[in-house]
């Protein structure tokens, strides 16, 4: 089965599947549910397979006429990158609903609603990487937010309503100004041959710099809001706080990577002269990403929001090594994003465990979990080794192309980025040593450890996290051709190596 | 001197003839027909011919003509989609007025007095809304498919004069509603007058009242120029009074409150789009040429107007002027189809004006369902929980919400993404970017609507959802889905527009 629509379609008919099932029966809804997500993600992997890794094209395209009026279709289609977002966003799905069984149970509504949600949210994930055609991109982008924006605020904890309308306000806000620019692109389109939203199409538009340039802040707010970038990212930490764990490993493990995918598939491919233009402001503004989202962590006493600006600081560094317009530092941010996932989903579920169990996300009501928790525990551990990108773990490798790839054009950026390893270790550490470590906190002797469910369903986001940290081929043999693409089709070349004895 | 026989085209003439007709039934069962026969034989009489007279818009969508009544009409592409939108929006907000709750008993009765209880108590309902409904119906319909400012202006008060008198009908909160009517009614005779005005200093200027006539004193020059923009500038006056556009819009707030909530839905659908559709025809036909004219003063009233319905509207704790001010928000984005002034920013607007008319009605439906034992419920915080108590009804809300504010998916969306685009093309770039920052504000306030319904816990205080009567769930329902199907599949309805809209000169 090669067809990415069909694959949109699966979460669809589970969704009805899951709507058909009796209010009553919650347990049944789960199942369905998960037996959805699950089928989505081998049938992901499948289509992986058959992905033909040195072909440059777009792939499994398909296109089907939406609204001919504007030249609208529905167009798909994968290259690498795409396809390494669309393989991450569903293998996280089914942890996320096994993970969270019980998470809807505190909600506004029912369980089968938190489902069904969930599963519309698959299918636009699926959407979003993979359309081609960026009118169908832009419908998808802002539709995504409204299931997230229930998600967060029906079933979230704390001030979720008012996260959620923050969370949906910026989203708008960087949509709309997209819209502006989106009209414009397919103005300019008409006046040039026809109208037409084809991406590949709408890269061969010429325009005046000063068009490109204000075209391109239209797209890079937009994304710069979603990745979130500093000073655009204030939404996310009480976004990720009030959500569910589960959404929040959709919120910053999937959406979020739409605005780096975006930067990638959009502004770089549409506007790569107004690009280059403003790469050394989006650099600084990377580079305190990365400095000022490590800063926060260490002072966070929450600890959903301690994660979510480590987030912060991680998407600093996919955006610097996007930006660097080198081809190790591309595929090292594309990789990144792809194992961002994994480690921020590690990160949010175990925390999510813990916080139940305790019933507090204050970092300082943990103590001592190691020995009433060990398992847990360790997963914790491994979750931030994983995010502070310790050797032998995926994010290592990510992180060390990006600042290789860095490094060759914009050294500066490259040592200061550097800090932000030193401080990712303070923010993992300090939390694990007062969570896990020292004496057992009064009221923590009762905790259990992890369940049969929970140890199924974090081991494979582990198993990941290990097996890409030793042997990230697989992943970069798919990578590396695309990057490799975007660079050339930008003009640039990659700097030759500094040797060290010159 | 010799008097020669007007020739009339009947066939292309009966859609409104047949408003006006069945609306002299109306008088006629309004006088005759015992009460207890009155409401229903008033709407089988209103939808009958609502529904036939659409039904004859359909047979001559193909036709072509600009002599059907001696030169003072003409028939075209667009003027079969404005009447067609026109018909089907009273269709299913006819369905609103026949809950007799929302009137009062005795219009003509003073409020609070023993005449009116005694109406009351007697129930003897009297039921003038729906020929008054198909009066206005049938002025609207002629509005947009006038072709000389006489015509215009007779069709002008053809429709407004029944909708100041239905303004004044409500059952509950008599005096504010009567109140409205004033307002209306005054402030509407002075934008009357304005356009009067412009019309006698556009007959100075050209020597004609006909569009086609005034085009040619344009295109030929020679005219005085100060009459033209004196006369555009007036006539102009009275068109944006009509559609509500700042600094014309103080009496919306106040007459969408204060009339019955059905009226409200009739007036802020049907007459939207009767007004813009005169004021395309008029700037697309007659005053093209002019272009440099009104096109910077119109971008600037645009602007203000977008910006200044959305800001304000955010301020509101009422439903009804919430929807007011909105509705002033869209008048402005619809503006800018008229500066587009291009095939593609009439198609635009021709869309927008059908979507947001269906999406009109169907919000303000779901406004009459929310009730405590005096009537309707406006005051938002009293909205609180909504989705809780009535998840449905919540959810049709939040949908024509997410329509108005224009996110994917919705009609609301494909309405402004192409009348902006269509504004982009024509070159004015200031309004599309105005257009889409109030967008970005108005969001704001219809998600806070949705917060209140559903992220709040319901507050007990009486309010309750009426079970809707199968009348209001047929416009509910039908609204909700078009309002869907425009926004994913609007393919069918922008080719059939695209195929017709060209105006004829």
């Amino acid at each position: 089965m090669n067809s990415l629509v069909l694959l949109m379609l699966l979460p669809i008919i589970g969704l009805i599947a899951v709507a058909a099932t009796p209010k009553a029966k919650e347990v049944l809804s789960k199942q369905v549910a998960l037996a959805t997500t699950v089928i989505v993600a081998v049938a992901t992997i499948a289509m992986a397979m058959n992905f033909q890794r040195d072909n440059v094209d777009l792939q499994f395209v398909e296109k089907y006429s939406w609204i001919p009026t504007f030249g609208i279709n529905f167009a798909v289609g994968v290259d690498g990158l795409a396809l390494v977002l669309i393989l991450m966003s569903t293998i996280l799905a089914p942890i996320v609903v096994l993970s969270g069984w019980n998470e809807a149970h505190g909600g506004r509504w029912s369980v089968k609603t938190f489902y069904i949600l969930i599963l519309v949210l698959e299918t636009m994930m699926i959407g979003v990487f993979a359309a081609t055609d960026v009118f169908l991109f832009y419908v998808i982008f802002e539709a995504m937010l409204i299931p997230v924006y229930f998600l967060i605020g029906g079933y979230g904890t704390g001030e979720r309503s008012a996260a959620a309308v923050k969370f949906l306000i910026y989203s708008l806000f960087g949509g709309l100004l997209m819209l502006a620019s989106i009209i414009a692109l397919y103005v300019m389109s008409g006046a040039q041959g026809g109208h037409t939203f084809d991406l590949q199409a709408l890269a061969q538009l010429e325009m005046s710099s000063t068009t490109q340039n204000f075209l391109f802040l239209g797209f890079f707010i937009a994304f710069a809001i979603k990745a979130p970038l500093w000073p655009l990212h204030t939404w996310l930490p009480d976004a990720a706080a009030s959500a569910t764990p589960g959404t929040s490993v959709l919120l910053l493990g999937v959406l979020d990577k739409v605005g780096t995918f975006g930067m990638i598939r959009y502004c770089l491919t549409l506007f790569p002269e107004a690009s280059k233009t403003f790469t050394p402001l989006i650099m600084v503004l990377a580079v305190i990403s990365i400095v000022y989202g490590a800063i926060l962590a260490i002072g966070q006493k929450d600890l959903k929001r301690l994660i979510a600006f480590t987030s912060i600081s991680h998407f600093g560094f996919i955006t610097m090594g996007i930006f660097a317009m080198t081809s190790q530092g591309h595929s090292g941010a594309t990789l990144y994003m792809f194992n961002h996932g994994f480690s921020t989903a590690a990160l949010f579920i175990v925390g999510g465990w813990m916080i139940a169990r305790r019933g507090s996300s204050t970092i300082a009501d943990f103590g001592g979990l190691q020995r009433v928790t060990p398992v847990m525990a360790w997963s914790f551990f491994l979750a931030g080794m994983s995010s502070l990108a310790l050797p032998g773990l995926s994010s290592f490798v990510s992180e060390f192309l990006v600042l290789v790839g860095t490094f060759t054009r914009y050294p500066v950026h490259a040592v200061i980025a550097t800090f932000g390893i030193v401080l990712a270790a303070l923010y993992i550490l300090i939390p694990v040593q007062k969570a896990l470590h020292g004496p057992t906190t009064p009221g923590n002797e009762g905790l259990s450890d992890l369940n049969l469910r929970e140890k199924v369903a974090i081991a494979p986001v582990i198993a990941i996290i290990i097996a890409l940290g030793f042997y990230p081929s697989p992943l970069l043999n798919v990578i590396n051709p695309a990057s490799a693409h975007v660079i050339a089709q930008m003009g640039f070349t990659d700097p030759a190596p500094t040797n060290g004895d010159k | 001197m010799e008097f020669s026989a007007p020739v009339l085209n009947y066939t292309l003439l009966s859609p409104m003839l047949i408003l006006l007709g069945g609306a002299l039934i109306g008088v006629l069962v309004e006088a005759f027909m015992s009460k207890a026969l009155r409401p229903i034989t008033q709407l089988s009489v209103t939808l009958g011919s609502l529904v036939l007279s659409l039904v004859q818009v359909w047979k001559i969508r193909n036709e072509q003509s600009v002599s059907a009544a001696m030169g003072s009409v003409v028939v075209d592409g667009p003027a079969v989609l404005m009447q067609g939108s026109i018909l089907i929006i009273s269709i299913i907000s006819v369905f609103l007025i026949a809950d007799a709750q929302q009137f009062t008993a005795l219009a003509a009765a003073l409020p609070g007095s023993d005449e009116e209880r005694h109406a009351l108590q007697t129930g003897n309902q009297v039921t003038e809304v729906y020929p008054l409904t198909l009066f206005a119906v049938a002025g609207m319909m002629l509005f947009p498919i006038s072709s000389d400012l006489i015509t215009l202006f007779v069709a002008l008060e053809v429709l407004s004069l029944p909708l100041y008198l239905m303004a004044g009908l409500s059952r509950r909160r008599r005096l504010a509603s009567q109140e409205a009517a004033l307002k209306y009614f005054l402030l509407g005779a002075f934008s009357s007058a304005f356009f009067l005005f412009g019309a006698a200093f556009l007959y100075g200027y050209s020597s004609s009242i006909t569009f086609t006539g005034i085009r040619n004193a344009v295109v030929g020059g020679g005219g005085n120029d100060v009459f033209l923009l004196i006369g555009i500038a007036f006539l102009s006056v009275g068109l944006l009074f009509k559609v509500g556009a700042v600094p014309f819009h103080a009496w919306s707030p106040d007459v969408y409150q204060g009339a019955p909530t059905p009226v409200t839905a009739f007036m802020a659908a049907a007459t939207k789009v009767a007004a813009f559709g005169a004021m395309l025809r008029i700037y697309y036909t007659a005053f093209a040429n002019a272009q440099w004219s009104w096109t910077p003063v119109l971008t600037i009233i645009a602007i203000i107007t977008m910006v200044f319905g959305s800001l304000v509207a955010i301020a509101q704790r009422d439903v009804k002027r919430m929807l007011a001010y909105s509705s002033i928000a869209h008048a402005g984005f619809l503006l800018t189809g008229v500066i587009a002034l291009n095939k593609a920013g009439l198609e635009a607007s021709l869309f927008y004006l059908f979507a947001y008319g269906i999406t009109t009605v169907g919000a303000f439906a779901i406004v009459t369902l929310v009730r405590d034992s005096a009537g309707e419920v406006t005051d938002l915080n009293r909205w609180k929980g909504l989705g809780k108590r009535s998840p449905w009804v919540a959810t049709a809300f939040a949908g024509f919400l997410l329509s108005f504010a224009g996110i994917p998916l919705t009609s609301g969306f494909i309405g402004k993404f192409s009348i902006f685009s269509a504004a982009y093309e024509s070159g004015a770039r200031s309004v599309v970017i105005a257009g889409v920052l109030s967008s970005a504000i108005a969001a704001f306030f219809y998600i806070r609507v949705i917060v209140l319904m559903f992220f709040t816990d319901p507050v007990e205080d009486g309010t309750s959802v009426e079970i809707p009567s199968s009348l209001t769930s047929i416009t509910v329902i039908f609204s909700m889905v078009v309002t869907i199907a425009l926004g994913v599949f609007p393919a069918p309805v922008l080719n059939f527009i695209s195929n017709l809209a060209t105006f004829i000169r």
